[in-house]
């Protein structure tokens, strides 16, 4: 479907990206999007996956919000303390960007829940707030053959990852499980503008991977993105493929 | 030796294991990344991997909040 004039103002400064254009704009209208957790990580995903005009965003979250959420979760305001997640996010989305289409579930994804809940979607923003969590997603994304945003943050810094199965080593590539006894945000804070950064790196590349700028490198790593608000070093550090890895069975070439 | 840990070299003893040099900094072996001349290192060899004279390591905090 050609643009409208609105559309075409809403979009002009998309549209006019080199490589961009109306084409990529209609590839980010005919996108599905699943946002899982809408907290820290989740809101700047999902503010800039909403303005940039992504067609469809799927809102998982099981929590309401609560004070101490406000100083980085900020698709949340005041008003919408006790309030599931979901519910504020899509009203805070139908704000900035009424086009988008939002589904909400007040839900926490799991092993059971997850492949069902994510079917569907093109595309995966992993935003939750544990690792285990974060596996799960990445291992689901791999069975369903979904390319996936990981993050996570703590305290000044954070960490980023954009896997396509078969194509970029997955997070067990970097790291193989689980790690035991790291702190939560609940034991050593976060400064939202930490999240705010991770966030909008999952936003970008999804946006990349929907428009078709993103490509594989032809060595077959991928990256891993670092950010340390405590020395201000921003760096991307190179993750191989695991032999070992349970992503291995994907790869199509060695 | 001399290695450079996020650009700034530092002098360590010779042959100092990934996982010693993790130790000594104070770092969780199984919460941080490492990657040494541009690979990760698979955290089952940080034991076994020893640290050469000019290497370049790059150690990051992984994170697990959102
Ligand atoms: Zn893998």
């Amino acid at each position: 479907m050609p643009l409208s004039d609105d559309q075409k103002l809403r979009y002009q400064r998309n549209i006019l990206i080199p490589g961009f254009g109306e084409e990529a704009q209609a590839k980010l209208a005919a996108a599905r999007v699943a946002i899982v957790g809408l907290g820290g990580l989740g809101s700047p995903a999902a503010f800039y996956l909403a303005a940039a005009g992504v067609g469809e965003l799927g809102l998982f979250d099981p929590d309401i919000v609560e004070l101490s959420n406000l100083q980085r979760q900020v698709l949340h305001a005041t008003p919408d303390l006790g309030r599931p997640k979901a519910v504020s996010a899509a009203e805070t989305i139908a704000r900035l960007n009424p086009e988008v289409r939002t589904t909400t579930a007040q839900l926490r994804l799991a092993e059971a829940n997850a492949r069902e809940a994510l079917d569907g979607y093109d595309v995966v923003v992993e935003a939750t707030d544990n690792f285990a969590a974060k596996f799960l997603l990445n291992d689901v994304c791999l069975d369903l053959g979904k390319p996936l945003a990981v993050a996570g943050i703590l305290s000044l810094s954070g960490q980023a990852q954009f896997i396509v199965p078969g194509a970029v080593p997955c997070l067990r590539c970097a790291v193989a499980d689980v790690p035991e006894g790291v702190p939560t945000t609940s034991e050593e804070g976060v400064l939202g503008a930490v999240p705010g950064i991770l966030g909008s790196i999952e936003a970008l590349e999804v946006i990349r991977w929907i428009v078709g700028l993103w490509r594989p490198r032809a060595d077959g790593t991928g990256a891993l993105h670092s950010v340390d608000g405590e020395t201000m070093r921003l760096n991307t550090l190179r993750v191989r493929r695991r032999p070992t890895c349970r992503c291995a069975r994907l790869w199509s070439t060695p | 030796m001399k290695v450079v840990i996020n650009s700034e070299e530092r002098d360590v003893q010779d042959g100092l294991t990934v996982q010693t040099l993790l130790e000594s900094l104070k770092l969780r072996p199984e919460a941080t990344v490492v990657e040494r001349n541009q690979a990760i290192v698979d955290r089952a060899d940080y034991p076994t991997t020893r640290l050469t004279d000019g290497d370049t390591l790059e150690l990051v905090r992984f994170v697990g909040g959102g």
